[in-house]
């Protein structure tokens, strides 16, 4: 609609945030101490690998039947949801969704908003779309509060504070909140606790994000360890829950092996303390709850993603995070250095949809293609495969058929292709081989010492004085 | 066009020409590994509750309320928020007004609308009843009802649940199955696994984050 307008995309400068990050040794301590406890409070969690095989093959299978029928529970979604009075909105981009929180806003001429934790509102920037138009919002998940008192984002998905130690905690409590300075945990808890609570009831609206909605119920369901989320989708007389199209299953039982999934894999928690199902606003008789339920789906480029069956397998997230705390770029880089929402290996293969290939560039190739995102994924995403994929979609022509992805070929450069095209001609034509191999050896000498970024870090690579085919002929002549 | 429809049409173009994945739900994969003697599942709920702060006793229909009665006073807490519409909620008071402990009982009758600052400042204590419970994670099954509303097992620092023992059951796939849930599910229905914490700080454990500091289950064999 506006891509005759667009402006170029700006690449997020990742190469410079991963340098300073690996500059600084103390984000470096935090995220290791924190990758090395998440990586054995999963293992833990998985003491049989054949019964963690079995259910992450089936976790897979239950996302594959979602999104094979996704049209088709979306809309069976919304009618449920609808006859228990709860309020469906659609939204294509993040403007589309934060106008449609902004009329329910002013409906109800709110002026303060409580937020539970939502990563697709981090998404939509909501806190700072409505603090433009003089809505306050507040975070009340601890770890996104500390997060907001420092005006920062979240570098974790499921931890959003990951970055920070308790001492960093302390000292933004006492300067910020006026209390005395501690470094007991349970102490700033409870400063943390008593600040947001009055904060529960004053506020006119609720957010909250969604884990799993059930289309055959009509019902959200949510899980946290804090209570924050039940407060925020119960106290405030409006509760508005936002999430990304992906996010339907199909029947109630199919949550069964996603939530085993997810909180096992997420935090090494057989459960976590709440699992809060919500399937309308407060009915006649009732004492609490909201009155009104809304819920906001987004699209921002989740259907590009679907359109090809490939890139689709991108939707089975379950937003775990299991994949950052086992990525070893992740644990030396943080979170921060992504420069987006979703940082880590599934940040690398969500984010070119949500923002273009051209904005997210040197995302694709931020890897070291272990391979252990893709091992540890409860719902099996081949992540390496996908980020391999982006990286071929990234140096395709720009304007080659089928176009999949905003800001394809954004990496294209004729020069590079026409160097691939006569290597390929080279390793494909027998005669033509033996021709430059044998020069390259004989003419090794007139190798330069520099050869671009290759040699910033390493030496150049020396020819050997004859070629393989020559050391093998003469070796197999010898026998 | 609205955006859901050009939202639907795109997703619908995206699969023209293929067919939905089978439903081969594994129901062997979900209960055979959590499967308890019935000797033990009342153990296991315990274990896997108490790994998580829940405090639990094993007490009887006759006896629990004396149980409540000294739980509250072993913290020094001289009021309860209660409903007294349940059956539970009447033989706590009956209990109350025969024995003349000096335990105030607190109706939650009203909207909350009419009394915010009281539940959320003044209530240090709640009791409700709960649908079950589920030996594999230590869960137990809280559905909120006119009588005792959400907030009931939520804003007070400290939650008294009671559990039948004949309603503990192993794995959640029983569970959903055993109570129909799929026939309909109540305005809100929680699965609740000990009181509130946070690892936020540090990956350091607190708990009494933004719900209950205590949860103590009464876990009542004989019903």
């Amino acid at each position: 609609m506006s891509a005759m307008t667009e402006l170029p995309a700006v690449p997020i400068a990742f190469k410079r945030n991963a340098r300073e990050a690996l500059a600084d040794p103390q984000l470096r301590r935090n995220f290791r101490g924190a990758m090395d406890f998440l990586m054995d409070k999963r293992r833990v969690q998985f003491p049989d690998g054949d019964e963690l095989e079995r259910l992450r093959a089936f976790g897979n299978r239950v996302r594959a039947r979602a999104l094979s029928k996704l049209p088709e529970l979306l809309e069976r979604l919304d009618a449920n949801l609808s006859r228990n009075g709860v309020k469906v909105h659609w939204a294509e981009t993040v403007d589309e969704a934060n106008a449609i929180v902004h009329r329910i806003v002013e409906r109800h001429a709110a002026k303060k908003v409580i937020k539970g934790k939502s990563m697709v509102s981090e998404e939509m920037e909501m806190n700072h779309y409505l603090g433009e138009r003089g809505v306050d919002c507040l975070e009340s998940d601890m770890g996104e509060f500390i997060v907001q008192l420092r005006e920062e984002k979240p570098s974790h998905i499921i931890m959003p504070a990951i970055h920070l130690n308790v001492g960093q905690v302390a000292s933004l409590f006492h300067d910020k909140l006026e209390v005395d300075y501690t470094e007991d945990v349970d102490r700033l808890i409870q400063i943390g606790r008593e600040t947001l609570r009055r904060n529960f009831f004053e506020a006119d609206i609720g957010v909250s994000g969604v884990n799993f909605a059930i289309a055959e119920t009509g019902t959200l369901l949510l899980v946290e360890n804090e209570g924050n989320g039940r407060m925020s989708t119960t106290v405030p007389p409006v509760h508005i829950a936002v999430t990304g199209i992906e996010k339907v299953v199909e029947n109630l039982r199919d949550v069964v092996p996603l939530l085993s999934l997810l909180t096992r894999s997420a935090t090494g928690q057989a459960i976590t303390t709440y699992v809060n199902m919500i399937s309308g606003p407060r009915k006649a008789d009732e004492l609490d709850g909201p009155q009104e339920v809304h819920l906001v789906l987004l699209d921002n480029g989740r259907s590009q993603a679907f359109a090809d069956g490939e890139l689709r397998q991108t939707l089975n997230c379950i937003r775990c995070g299991a994949c950052m705390n086992h990525c070893p770029v992740y644990t030396r880089i943080g979170g921060h250095a992504y420069g987006t929402v979703y940082p880590g290996p599934i940040g690398k293969i969500i984010t070119p949809h949500m923002l273009g290939l051209d904005t997210t560039r040197d995302l694709p190739t931020a890897s070291s293609m272990c391979g252990a995102c893709g091992e540890v994924c409860p719902v099996k995403i081949p992540i390496p495969a996908l980020l391999r994929r982006l990286r071929e979609e990234a140096v395709r022509p720009p304007q080659a058929e089928p176009h999949h992805m905003r800001g394809q070929g954004t990496k294209y450069s004729k020069k590079e292709a026409m160097v691939w095209k006569a290597w390929r001609k080279m390793n494909t034509s027998p005669a033509l081989y033996r021709a430059l191999t044998f020069a390259g050896t004989r003419l090794s000498a007139l190798m330069p010492s520099r050869i671009g970024p290759w040699t910033e870090h390493r030496s150049a690579p020396k020819p050997a004085a004859r070629t393989l085919h020559e050391l093998a002929r003469e070796h197999l002549g010898e026998q | 066009m609205s955006a859901k429809d050009r939202i639907l049409a795109k997703l619908r173009g995206s699969l023209a020409g293929t067919t939905p994945v089978a439903d081969d739900y594994d129901v062997a994969l979900l209960t055979e590994p959590w499967r308890y003697a019935p000797a033990d599942r009342i153990a296991r709920l315990r274990t896997m509750l108490e790994a998580v702060h829940g405090e639990t006793r094993l007490t009887t229909q006759a006896t629990w309320p004396q149980q409540v009665l000294e739980a509250l006073a072993t913290r020094n807490i001289g009021e309860l928020l209660i409903s007294p519409a349940t059956p539970h909620g009447q033989q706590l008071a009956g209990h109350v007004a025969l024995t003349g402990a000096g335990l105030r009982l607190k109706a939650y009758d009203r909207p909350v609308e009419e009394w915010k600052d009281e539940l959320f400042f003044r209530t240090p204590a709640s009791l409700t009843g709960t649908l079950g419970g589920i030996a594999a994670t230590g869960s137990l099954v809280v559905w909120p009802t006119p009588q005792e509303p959400r907030l009931l097992s939520l804003v007070p620092p400290f939650h008294i649940a009671l559990l039948k023992a004949s309603e503990v059951r192993d794995n959640l796939f029983e569970m959903m199955q055993a109570q129909n849930w799929s026939g309909g599910l109540p305005t809100n229905a929680l699965l609740v696994s000990g009181p509130s914490k946070t690892a936020d700080i540090q990956q350091t454990l607190a708990y009494g984050a933004h719900g209950p500091k205590e949860l103590l289950v009464l876990i009542v064999e004989d019903a």
